[in-house]
């Protein structure tokens, strides 16, 4: 065969042309272009004079901020407190431990080539969970035991989000191959769980965790309003998970069940090793939505008193020494959502890309 | 058929099971009055076949004449409800010990591959041995490029099964199958699924088994095939086996009115 040297014939548009063909083509899309090129022009030009050119950064007090623009000063003063919520400042190091941990694990995930990255990965979903368990609470080891009441903010955020995503996926798993399964007694407990938590609202769940559980548990085993609300969180959102996994589960062809089973694997190396590897790669997008989902629902734990990021900013904007930092406080906790909840986003699409061995079955 | 390859199987076969008397290979596959329905349906119908050691089976038959359903019934992947199926003396029933040393000793080939398209083909062909063998992963390997070189395959190891052609992924998948070092290998229409062109290239590697003394049972239209390596032809119509013959016989001089039916129709093309 002779390697033909003919390529693909290419496209070019000069500028002009491209924005005629893209911009103008019709009358109606120039009268587009041109209304929505004056609001792009009229709306970017305050709103970074709103967040950059007029805002405090610097200060020390209320009075620091001019008015004009947004007033940073305010998120910069409270810093702490949306971070840490109530956890006394000479801990603090475990919290910034922890969240150098979770910097280290997951963040050479995005970077191709990190050496070993694999395994901080792994230790992300196992190690890491442990020794925060130890560390953040305290009450062992020597270290001064702090209170969870005293947890709060971004810090608390993070933790209802991160232990109800790596517990409810492997508890999910389950619950989907449960629902799937031949056994009539595993497969209806299975139904009536996951239709049970997944027909009730988190808000619900949250209530019934902090108010009606300690009535129905025995004296002296009423443990944390944060761990109940952790447990409620986990469960309801393994039921959702299970429900997404098992999309997967019903997308693999038949096919690949029996050769598994004409080679003798036996139920749990099926799945394990040839069933859901291919099934959660499958649902990735959906087991991603669920997680971005969770990750803002963790707000709702306001309701049962527990101060989350949103909680400790909202607290705050009312403090009658600071004036008018609503906004500012409530665009900085998107901000922080964004943050994440992109983060997430962007590491399941990489993830997606690499798992992809081209054809399917 | 006078294979020295098949005289070879046969003599450490009767060394390592004693009780086959001297001379006379032993059954390997035994159905007796086997039934099965799916609900109502009457698939198959009071089935009696018995394999020896070595011998190779060419199942023909039309569409939905219970032929998949017959070997799958074979290494358990579908139940029968009646009658006995006794591979390598072991029955098959409901107990799950007796499946799996079953399933140990049957590879499968289906009409559609089914390769795992996540693991690459070095990977497909060493899960078994690893996984449910035990074998050490460097041995597996070794093995299984072993394999992959008589399928004639070798250099497409570390692709995944999704980067071949038909044709390359079914010898990976009778390779898959051949790593566990199976006593009985059933083919489901490998070759059915399969552009012409490809269709040769698996029976080549298909013929080269039979002649290495493997007992094999294959469901396929390939006529051709059954004439050079069959040792019997059955065929079935509605979920019964109407009739059984060598090759020559059953091609030459069918009894059945039903056979002969079937012939006419398939030999036209
Ligand atoms: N899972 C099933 N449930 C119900 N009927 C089935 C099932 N599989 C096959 N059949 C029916 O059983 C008959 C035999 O099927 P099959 O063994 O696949 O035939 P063949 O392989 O000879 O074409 C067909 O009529 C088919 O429709
Ligand atoms: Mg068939």
């Amino acid at each position: 065969m002779t390697e033909s040297t003919m390529k693909p014939p290419k496209k070019v548009l000069s500028p002009v042309n491209w924005m005629r063909q893209h911009l103008f083509s019709t009358w109606y899309n120039a009268l587009l272009t041109v209304v929505v090129g004056y609001l792009i022009v009229t709306s970017v030009g305050p709103l970074l004079n709103w967040v950059f050119f007029d805002a405090n950064f610097q200060g020390s007090d209320p009075s620091d901020c001019s008015g004009a623009g947004a007033c940073w000063l305010f998120i910069n003063q409270r810093l702490n407190f949306f971070i840490y919520g109530f956890y006394p400042d000479e801990l603090q190091w475990r919290v910034d431990f922890m969240f150098l941990l979770l910097a280290v694990s997951f963040v050479p995930q995005f970077i191709e080539r990190f050496p070993g990255r694999k395994w901080l990965g792994i230790f992300g979903m196992t190690g890491l969970p442990l020794i925060g368990f130890f560390l953040i609470p305290g009450g062992s080891f020597g270290l001064e035991q702090v209170e969870s009441t005293k947890w709060g903010g971004l810090m608390l955020t993070l933790i209802l989000a991160y232990i109800g995503i790596i517990a409810s996926l492997p508890i999910g798993t389950l619950l989907a191959l449960g629902r799937r399964s031949e056994m009539p007694i595993i497969r209806g407990l299975c139904v009536v769980f996951i239709e049970v938590w997944r027909a009730v609202p988190l808000i619900t769940v949250l209530f019934m965790a902090s108010v009606m559980l300690p009535l129905f548990l025995p004296e002296g085993m009423n443990f944390e309003k944060l761990a109940r609300a952790l447990i409620g969180i986990t469960l309801w959102q393994s039921a959702y998970m299970a429900e997404v996994i098992r999309g997967g589960l019903q997308a693999i062809p038949r096919g690949q069940y029996e050769a598994a089973d004409a080679l003798g694997l036996g139920y749990w190396r099926k799945m394990g090793l040839i069933v859901l590897p291919q099934a959660l790669k499958l649902v990735i997008p959906g087991i991603v939505n669920t997680f971005i989902a969770l990750f803002k629902d963790t707000t709702l734990v306001l309701i049962i008193g527990l101060f989350d990021i949103l909680g400790t900013v909202q607290s705050t904007v009312t403090d009658p020494a600071w004036q008018n930092v609503a906004v500012e406080g409530y665009v900085f906790v998107a901000f922080c959502f964004w943050v994440f909840c992109f983060g997430i986003s962007q590491y399941s699409q990489k993830l997606e890309r690499k798992l992809d061995t081209g054809h399917k079955t | 058929m006078g294979n020295p390859m098949t005289e070879q199987t046969q003599t450490s076969e009767t060394q390592s099971s004693p009780r086959s008397e001297a001379g006379q290979k032993p059954d390997i596959i035994r159905v007796e009055g086997m039934h099965k329905w799916y609900g109502d349906f009457h698939v198959l119908k009071d089935l009696n076949l018995n394999v020896k050691q070595g011998e190779r089976i060419v199942i023909c038959g039309p569409s939905g004449s219970g032929k998949s359903t017959f070997i799958r019934c074979l290494n358990r992947l579908e139940e029968h409800q009646q009658g006995k199926i006794i591979v390598d003396e072991v029955e098959l029933t409901d107990d799950v010990r007796h499946i799996d040393t079953v399933r140990r000793e049957v590879g499968m080939v289906f009409q559609h591959f089914n390769l795992f398209p996540h693991l690459t083909v070095l990977e497909n062909c060493c899960l078994s041995p690893i996984w449910v063998r035990k074998i050490p992963r460097k041995e597996a390997e070794a093995s299984a490029m072993e394999y992959l070189e008589r399928v004639k395959i070798p250099d497409q190891a570390n692709k995944f099964p999704g980067q071949l052609s038909g044709g390359q992924q079914q010898r990976v998948a009778i390779a898959r199958a051949l790593c566990m070092k199976p006593k009985i290998m059933l083919f489901d229409e490998p070759t059915s699924a399969l552009d012409p062109e490809m269709i040769k290239e698996v029976l080549d590697v298909m013929i080269e088994l039979a002649g290495s003394g493997m007992t094999m049972l294959c469901v396929t239209h390939e006529m051709g095939f059954a004439k050079t390596v069959a040792d019997r032809v059955i065929f079935m119509d509605g979920g019964e086996i109407v009739e059984e013959a060598p090759p020559h016989e059953f091609f030459t001089n069918p009894q059945e009115a039903r056979t002969q039916k079937f012939l006419k129709q398939i030999l036209q093309h």
